[in-house]
């Protein structure tokens, strides 16, 4: 069947609906998933950030006490509030879709999808307490 | 005075108009009655020209695929009591074109569905002298849930993907192939390989995830993308590192 | 024989995934709200200093970048196809987030080898 199909008679024409740019907002579901994939902007913002703080650290203790006042600031205070809870929907998200993506099969039978994620979330609560300790120690 | 509900069903005749209208439908409501049996008494004695398909109504067969308030459903599985009060929107399936009315060409996914090769691929056929091949149990747990399509295209009327994109091979053609490729049975796994790495195949999933939310038998092809994914992965990476003679 | 690249992409799509869900929560909470918020005191910079000399921590912070920023690349790339539905741009889309995840990681490996 040629796509541009024209009518004739004996050959109905077919409707089709073009989707539109706004094809997220339709449903919760698909929202849901935008919200999710955008969370990745974020993360690139905090990796930025990270990048910035390892050059003020390199440029000497001037330039790093200017960089922790700057994110001091409201501005970088709420940034980093929003990117927090953008960071946090992309570990749960990550987390609970981890069965689904890999599925781990001991003796022939597959591992439960709730040790899984109770696995993942496990790791996570392990590391961060890991990297709070490390990293608050110093003073 | 009966109860009754009201549908609100699209019509679309090519021969009259360029665009589908929606009609309304005063239908008696009975509560075991579900949007099929609404859709057949609309047919059967309010407009006998209304389309659509449907055939065993109960679940099976995969024909009477619609969307009900906006989600993609088997008609014959949705409940006129899960929608009261109503109305009760009743239209094509998103994404394909719409030949008339609620029928919508299925062409697309039928390609599809025969692009990837679902049938058991081997170098070599055993004679029928040595007995058929042998499955445990584990073997079968292994694909038995891929199995379970009934090919209603509702995945792919839930894949934000495929509509932007049609070209995308789509869920449940991806669920098929697995269903082959974990079949211990099987050795087409490297030629399926080949045509799900291509341009419109699996890479183009972003894990929206509504697939496997619609799937009527609960097949989950969204996990059988994303395990796809991996093994595709790790075929690339083994196909990297290692010499090209050892596959 | 690896036709496309999009296999390996999607590999390090997954890596970042997994490093930033595993460890940006509790950096950003630290560095982005509880230090410049006074909820705990903030680390003096010879400690920072001496904690990121480590060649451990060097290591984990080039991970802690770059994997995350590849992560974003691929995620974004789509996101923009399906979003914006700019498909037609693909060659500019590309560019700019692997480019981008490749400057970063550049960045990353050269201030991690030179911090004295």
């Amino acid at each position: 069947m040629r796509a541009e199909a024209r009518y004739t008679p004996y050959h109905p024409r077919w409707y089709r609906r073009r989707v539109s740019v706004w094809w997220w907002l339709q449903n919760r579901a698909y929202a849901g998933f935008v919200l999710r994939e955008l969370t990745s902007v974020f993360v690139a913002f905090f990796a930025g950030v990270t990048l910035w703080q390892l050059r003020t650290l390199a440029q000497g203790p001037d330039a790093y006490a200017r960089f922790l006042a700057c994110l001091g600031t409201p501005l970088f205070v709420a940034l980093h509030a929003v990117a927090f809870l953008f960071v946090l929907f992309h570990s749960i998200t990550w987390f609970n879709l981890a069965p689904t993506a890999v599925v781990v099969r001991l003796s022939g039978k597959r591992v439960p999808d709730w040790v899984v994620v109770g696995l993942n979330y496990a790791a996570w609560l392990v590391l961060s307490g890991a990297v709070a300790l490390i990293v608050l120690r110093g003073r | 005075m009966e109860p009754a509900v009201t549908l609100m069903v699209t019509r679309y005749r090519p021969e009259q108009e360029s665009e589908p209208t929606l009609a309304t439908y005063e239908v008696p409501y009975r509560k075991d009655w579900v949007v099929l049996d609404a859709l057949n008494y609309i047919k059967d004695t309010l407009d006998g020209s209304l389309s659509f398909r449907w055939s065993c109504r109960m679940g099976v067969c995969g024909s009477c695929g619609m969307k009900v308030n906006g989600s993609p459903k088997l008609t014959c599985a949705s409940f006129l009591s899960d929608s009261l009060p109503g109305p009760i929107r009743v239209e094509p399936l998103d994404y394909f074109p719409v030949v008339r009315d609620l029928v919508v060409d299925m062409s697309d996914f039928m390609r599809k569905l025969k692009k990837v090769k679902p049938w058991i691929i081997r170098h070599d056929e055993r004679p029928l002298a040595e007995g058929e091949y042998l499955q445990t149990p584990d073997q079968l747990d292994a694909y038995k849930q891929f199995s379970m399509c009934i090919n209603c295209m509702l995945c792919y009327s839930a894949c934000p993907i495929y509509g932007l994109e049609p070209s995308f091979i789509g869920p449940a053609a991806i669920a098929l192939a697995q269903r082959y490729n974990m079949d211990s049975r099987d050795e087409g796994a490297p030629e399926r390989l080949e045509i799900l790495s291509e341009h419109d195949g699996i890479w183009q999933c972003t894990f929206v995830g509504e697939c496997t939310k619609v799937c009527p038998k609960h097949v989950d092809p969204a996990g059988a993308i994303q395990q796809y994914k991996l093994t595709g992965a790790i075929h690339w990476l083994k196909s990297l590192l290692l010499p090209r003679g050892a596959r | 024989m690896p036709r496309s690249i999009t296999p390996f992409l999607w590999l390090l799509f997954s890596a970042g995934g997994t490093v930033a869900a595993l460890l940006f929560p509790i950096h950003v909470l630290l560095t982005g709200l509880a230090v410049p918020l006074g909820w705990v005191n903030a680390p003096s910079y010879e400690s920072v200093l001496g904690l990121v000399r480590n060649p451990v921590a060097r290591l984990y912070l080039f991970v802690f970048v770059s994997l995350p920023l590849f992560h974003w690349a691929h995620r974004f790339r789509y996101t923009l196809y399906d979003g914006l539905q700019v498909k037609h741009l693909t060659a500019l889309i590309v560019v700019f987030c692997y480019g981008t995840a490749l400057a970063g990681t550049v960045m990353a490996a050269y201030l991690l080898w030179t911090i004295p």
